[in-house]
C-alpha cells in the first residue's frame, strides 16, 4: 500500500511549520513553567515525550490509505461517543468538570478525540455530492444528529469550550460543501429564536456563568482578574518583549491554566509584538496552507476531511488567542502546538497526520 | 474500500476563496490587537506589571444571624482588625518583619510560622498574621503605615455569640477551611483562610448561613498601597436562622446544670421543635471564631468530661428504669401482662445464680403496674421481662425509634443500640442468656441511647405515639426578612398503642411524680400536673453487697448516671423533657430537680403569654 511516491510528494512545508510551532512551544513552556516549585518531571520534559508520541501517532495516521477511514468513519464516532458516555459515568472530576476518562494508568479527555471522529463521521456524509444548487435542509437531520450527540453529552461535563468548538466546525463544513445560503440563513435565525426559550430553562447560576462567560469583567475577582492579569502579560511585552525566561507577570501563577489555555500571555510577555506577530504569522501560514490541501484534494472525503480538521486548528487558534488578549470571551481552549496537555496535543497532531495523509495523495489513485 | 467520489469538486474551488479571506481577516484582526495591546498601551501595563499592581482585596460576607424564636439574636458578627502581611512585598524589605513584630509584641518565630501556614496561595494574596487587635494596635500600625510595605489592616465580620457558651453544642463553632474542604469545594466558594461552619447548627446550615463574599480589583502603588479601585463585588450577606429553641428555657436550664455534666433536651411534643438543648460541660464558641491556640484545642479535646461533645445526640447511655415504660408497654400491648398483674418484691430475685436486686432494700411488698412504675419497682420488671421476652421488648423500643438515628439535622448524631437475640448472635454467636433479658428489662445491659432518643419517646407518649422530627431551625431568612425555607413538623413514624395502655402508662408517670413513694416527686409543681420517670444507668456492675448511699463514696467517674424523663401540663402536654446528669448518682435526686425547674419557667412562659393573647381577643372583640 505504501507507493514509493508518497515520500515524493510529503508535504515536508507543513511538517516544518508544525515542528517549528511546537518547538517555539516547548520553548516557551519552559520558561512559563520556570518560576513555580518543580513538582516531578518538569512540564516542557513531558510536552517533548507527547511530542514523540504526536510525531509517531502522526506519521501512523498519514501512511494508512485515507479512505480506509472513511469506511470506519461511523464506527470511530460511535466508539467516541462511547467514550464521552464513559466520562459522564464513571469519569473522574475534575475542576468540578468531569472531562477525563482512565484506561489503565493513561487518562485521556475523549471530548479531544470527539471532534475528530466527528469531522471524519461528517466527511463521510459528505462525500455524497449535492445537486447543483447545494445541500438543503432536508439533507440535513443526520449531520445535526451527529452534532447534537456529542454537543448535548459534551455540555453536560460541562466543557463550553468544546461544544462552542464543535459547533463551529459543523458551521464551517457545511459551509464548505455548500449548503444553500437561504439555509445556513434559516437555521441561524431558527437558532437565534430557539436562545431566548433556552435561556428561560436555565437556572440562575447557569446564568451568571455564562453571561460573566461572556463579560468577564462582571467578574472582576474571578474570571475578570485572570484576564487582566493575562493583558497585562501580554502588553507589557511591548514591541521588543522582556526576553526569555524574563517574563514576571505570567510565571506568578495568576492565570489558572497558565501552562495551557493562557500559554499564549507568556509568550506575548517575553517576546513582545515581534514575537507575537512571528508565531500568529506561522499559525496563519499553517492554515493557508491547510485550505491549499483541502481544495486540492483528490476527492471530496478528502476535501471535507482535510478542511474539518482546518477549521478545528483555525477556530482553537483564533478564539484562544482571542481569549487571551481580550478580544473574545473566556473559553477554555487549548492553543494547537503551544498549550501544554497530552490528549489535545496529541490529537492535533493526529489531525496533522490527516492533512499530510489528504495532502500526499492528491496525485494519487 | 468506497468508490473514489470526485463529483462536484468545484463547489469547494467556490468556498475556498471565501475561506481565506475570512481566515485572513481573522489573523489581521488578531495582529491588530496585539499591536493595540503591546504598542498603544504598552507602557501602561508595563507599569501595571511592576510589582504587580493589580490586585484583589477580599471582602467577605457577614454570616447570617442566628435568632431564638422569639427573635433574640444568638450569634452575630462584629467587625475586627486583622493584620495581614503579604510575602511578595517583604522580599525587598526584610526590615518590615521586625517593626511589625515590635509593634504588636510577636515574635519573629510566631509571624515566620503564619506566613508558611499556607502553603498553597496564590501570589500577592495576603496572609493574615494576626487577627482581633485593639484600637490601639490599629493605630500604631496606621500610623508607621508608609514604613510597613506589605502590610495590610484590613476589618472583617468576625463571628460573635452574644450568651457566650450559651447552647454551645447546639451553635457549633467555626474555624478556618481545612485541605480537604478546600478539595471538596474545589471552585467553591472557599479559599484559604476563610471561616467555615465546623459543628452543630454552624455546620448544617453552611450553605444558608455563609452568604456571597465579594471583593475589590485594586491598583496599589510601588509599596503596596492602594492607589484606587477598579472594580468591585459587594458581598452579600448570608441568610439568618430562626431557631427554635427559647433562650430563656435554655437559659434556666444551662443554670440549673450547674459545674455537672450531661444534657437536656426540652422539646414540643406536639411537633418535635426542640426548646432547649444542653450539653455539660460546654466551650465558649468565641474561641474557635479568631483562631484557637493549640493548647486551648488539646485541653478541650483531652478533658474528660469531653466539652467539645453534644451529649444530647453524640451521648449514649442505658436508658436505665426509664425503658421499664417500654417493657410496660410491650407487656400490656402484647397482653402478657394487665394492669392487675401482680408481683411480691422482697428486694431480691434470684434468678439462675445470680441474685437481682431491687434498688429497694427490703423491697416493695407485692404491687400491681401502676405502683411499679410509680416506685420503679425493678423485681417487678424483671419478671415482666421475662414474661414479655427480650425480642417483643426490643420491637417496641425499635417501634419508638431507640437504636436508629433521629434524623436531626445536625452533624454526628449516634444511633444507640437496641439488643436482640439475633443481634446478639451475630455479634457474638453466643445465643441470648434469659439472665441479659432481666437487665434489658430495667434498661441495662447492651442497650444504649441518646437523650434525644428518649426525648422523642417521651414526647410520643405525651403526644399519643406520634414521633416527630427533632428540629432545631424553624425558618430562614433573608436580610430582607423574607421567608426563604421553613420547616413545618415531620412525622417520622408513629407506635400504634391503644388508648387504655396509653392511659395506664400516663397515670403511673403522673402518679411517679405526684403520688406518695414515687420517685419523681423532686418535680412536682404546684401549677401543674407533671408527668415523669426517673432512671439510673449503671456505669459498672456494682458489689451484691452495695447500700444506696454507698453511690456517693465511689470515685466519681464509676458512679451512676442519672436520668428524668418527664412532660407536661399532664393533661395537655406542651412540653418534653430529658435530663442526663452524667455520674449524677440517682435520677430522682440529680434529674428531676433540673427538670423542675424548666418545666416551671416554661410553663410560666407559656401561661403568661396565653393570658395577654386572652387578653388581646378580648380587647378586641369590646373595640
Amino acid at each position: 500500500m505504501i507507493d514509493r511516491r508518497l515520500f515524493t510528494h510529503f508535504d515536508w512545508a507543513l511538517l516544518g511549520m508544525v515542528l517549528v510551532l511546537a518547538s517555539i512551544g516547548i520553548l516557551n513552556l519552559y520558561s512559563a513553567t520556570s518560576g513555580g516549585e518543580a513538582f516531578g518531571t518538569p512540564l516542557y520534559l513531558k510536552q517533548i515525550f507527547w511530542l514523540l508520541i504526536g510525531l509517531v501517532m502522526m506519521i501512523i495516521i498519514a501512511f494508512i490509505e485515507y479512505r480506509f477511514y472513511a469506511d470506519f468513519a461511523y464506527i470511530i464516532y460511535v466508539v467516541a461517543i462511547f467514550f464521552l458516555l464513559a466520562v459522564l459515568g464513571y469519569g473522574i472530576i475534575t475542576s468540578g468538570a468531569q472531562r477525563w476518562v482512565k484506561i489503565g494508568a493513561i487518562s485521556f479527555q475523549p471530548s479531544e478525540f470527539v471532534k475528530l471522529s466527528f469531522i471524519l463521521a461528517m466527511a463521510n456524509f459528505f462525500q455524497r455530492p449535492s445537486s447543483r444548487e447545494g445541500y438543503s435542509l432536508k439533507h440535513l437531520p443526520f449531520p445535526f444528529l451527529l452534532l447534537l450527540v456529542p454537543m448535548i453529552m459534551i455540555l453536560k461535563q460541562p466543557d463550553l469550550g468544546t461544544a462552542v468548538i464543535l459547533l463551529l466546525i459543523f458551521f464551517s463544513i457545511l459551509i464548505f460543501v455548500k449548503v444553500r445560503w437561504s439555509s445556513l440563513l434559516t437555521m441561524v435565525l431558527a437558532g437565534g429564536a430557539l436562545i431566548p426559550l433556552l435561556w428561560n430553562f436555565l437556572k440562575e447560576y447557569q446564568k451568571r456563568r455564562i453571561i460573566t462567560f461572556f463579560n468577564p469583567s462582571l467578574d472582576p475577582l474571578g474570571a475578570g482578574y485572570h484576564l487582566i492579569q493575562s493583558k497585562i502579560a501580554v502588553g507589557s511585552g511591548g514591541i521588543m518583549g522582556k526576553g526569555f525566561m524574563k517574563g514576571t507577570q505570567s510565571k506568578l501563577g495568576f492565570l489558572p491554566e497558565q501552562q495551557t489555555d493562557f500559554i499564549f500571555s507568556a509568550l506575548g510577555e517575553e517576546w513582545g509584538l515581534i514575537g507575537a506577530l512571528i508565531v500568529v504569522g506561522l499559525y496563519f501560514a499553517l492554515i493557508l496552507w491547510g485550505l491549499r490541501i483541502a481544495v486540492q484534494a483528490k476527492d471530496r472525503f478528502g476535501a471535507i476531511l482535510a478542511l474539518g480538521v482546518v477549521s478545528m486548528l483555525f477556530w482553537h487558534i483564533f478564539i484562544n488567542i482571542g481569549m487571551v488578549i481580550g478580544m473574545m470571551p473566556v473559553v477554555g481552549i487549548p492553543l494547537p502546538l503551544l498549550s501544554y496537555g497530552g490528549s489535545f496535543f496529541i490529537s492535533t497532531f493526529i489531525g496533522i497526520g490527516l492533512l499530510l495523509n489528504v495532502s500526499m495523495r492528491r496525485y494519487l489513485f | 474500500m468506497m468508490e473514489l467520489n470526485t463529483q462536484r469538486m468545484e463547489d469547494f474551488k467556490g468556498r475556498y476563496r471565501y475561506f481565506v479571506a475570512f481566515v485572513g481577516v481573522a489573523f489581521l484582526l488578531l495582529m491588530i490587537y496585539f499591536w493595540y495591546l503591546q504598542v498603544i498601551k504598552g507602557s501602561e501595563f508595563l507599569r501595571l506589571s511592576e510589582n504587580n499592581r493589580i490586585r484583589i482585596r477580599e471582602n467577605p460576607a457577614d454570616r447570617g444571624m442566628l435568632l431564638d424564636r422569639k427573635g433574640h439574636i444568638l450569634a452575630h458578627n462584629r467587625p475586627s482588625y486583622e493584620v495581614y502581611l503579604i510575602p511578595e512585598d517583604l522580599k525587598s524589605n526584610p526590615e518590615v518583619l521586625v517593626k511589625v513584630g515590635e509593634l504588636l509584641n510577636m515574635t519573629q518565630e510566631e509571624i515566620h510560622n503564619k506566613l508558611q501556614s499556607q502553603k498553597k496561595r496564590a501570589p500577592f494574596r495576603p496572609v493574615k498574621i494576626k487577627s482581633d487587635i485593639d484600637w490601639s494596635e490599629v493605630a500604631l500600625l496606621e500610623s508607621n503605615r508608609v514604613h510597613l510595605p506589605g502590610l495590610l489592616v484590613d476589618v472583617r465580620p468576625r463571628r460573635s455569640y452574644n450568651y457566650g457558651s450559651l447552647a454551645s453544642h447546639l451553635i457549633g463553632y467555626l474555624g478556618e477551611v481545612d485541605e480537604k474542604e478546600l478539595r471538596q469545594s474545589k471552585e467553591g466558594p472557599y479559599r484559604m483562610g476563610t471561616m467555615i461552619g465546623k459543628f452543630g447548627i454552624e455546620y448544617q446550615w453552611e450553605t444558608d448561613l455563609r452568604g456571597v463574599d465579594g471583593g475589590r480589583q485594586i491598583e496599589v502603588d510601588a509599596i503596596g498601597r492602594e492607589i484606587k479601585p477598579l472594580r468591585s463585588v459587594e458581598p452579600f450577606p448570608g441568610n439568618s436562622l430562626i431557631l427554635t429553641i427559647d433562650l430563656d428555657v435554655q437559659k434556666v436550664a444551662e443554670e440549673a446544670f450547674q459545674d455537672k455534666s450531661g444534657s437536656l433536651i426540652a422539646m414540643d411534643p406536639r411537633n418535635g421543635r426542640i426548646l432547649a438543648m444542653v450539653s455539660k460541660p460546654s466551650f465558649d464558641p468565641d474561641l474557635f471564631a479568631g483562631n484557637i491556640p493549640p493548647d486551648e484545642w488539646k485541653s478541650l479535646v483531652e478533658d474528660p468530661r469531653h466539652p467539645l461533645q453534644n451529649k444530647g445526640i453524640q451521648g449514649q447511655y442505658p436508658p436505665g428504669s426509664v425503658f421499664k415504660i417500654i417493657t410496660a408497654i410491650a407487656g400490656l400491648e402484647s397482653g402478657i401482662i394487665t394492669t392487675n398483674t401482680q408481683v411480691s418484691c422482697t428486694g431480691v430475685y434470684p434468678y439462675g445464680n445470680r441474685d437481682f436486686r431491687c434498688w429497694k432494700e427490703g423491697g416493695h411488698g407485692t404491687l400491681s403496674l401502676h405502683r411499679a412504675i410509680v416506685e420503679s419497682c425493678d423485681i417487678y420488671f424483671y419478671q415482666m421481662g421475662l414474661k414479655v421476652g427480650v425480642d417483643l421488648i426490643a420491637h417496641y423500643a425499635n417501634e419508638f425509634g431507640l437504636g436508629r438515628p433521629t434524623g436531626i439535622y445536625l452533624p454526628h448524631e449516634k444511633s444507640g443500640m437496641v439488643p436482640s437475640t439475633s443481634w446478639k448472635k451475630k455479634r457474638s454467636g453466643v445465643p441470648w442468656y434469659s439472665g441479659e433479658t432481666l437487665s434489658f428489662a430495667v434498661g441495662q445491659g447492651y442497650l444504649n441511647t441518646t437523650p434525644l432518643q428518649l426525648a422523642t419517646f417521651i414526647s410520643a407518649i405525651a403526644n399519643g405515639g406520634k414521633l416527630y422530627l427533632p428540629q432545631v431551625v424553624e425558618r430562614v431568612e433573608n436580610i430582607y426578612g423574607h421567608r426563604l425555607k421553613e420547616y413545618p413538623p415531620v412525622e417520622r413514624g408513629g407506635v400504634e398503642i391503644s388508648e387504655k395502655t396509653l392511659r395506664t402508662i400516663r397515670e403511673a408517670l403522673m402518679g411517679a411524680v405526684n403520688e406518695p413513694h414515687g420517685t419523681g416527686w423532686a418535680c412536682a409543681l404546684k401549677e401543674a400536673k407533671v408527668a415523669g420517670k426517673t432512671g439510673t444507668a449503671q456505669v459498672v456492675e456494682l458489689p451484691a453487697d452495695f447500700k444506696k448511699g454507698d453511690m456517693y463514696r465511689m470515685p466519681l467517674k464509676f458512679r451512676d448516671h442519672a436520668w428524668f424523663v418527664a412532660y407536661a401540663p399532664f393533661e395537655d402536654p406542651v412540653i418534653a423533657l430529658v435530663v442526663l446528669v452524667e455520674h449524677g448518682g440517682f435520677g430522682a435526686t440529680a434529674a428531676a430537680p433540673i427538670a423542675k425547674k424548666v418545666i416551671e419557667k416554661y410553663l410560666r412562659m407559656e401561661s403568661i403569654s396565653s393570658s395577654r393573647m386572652a387578653e388581646k381577643s378580648g380587647d378586641s372583640k369590646k373595640e
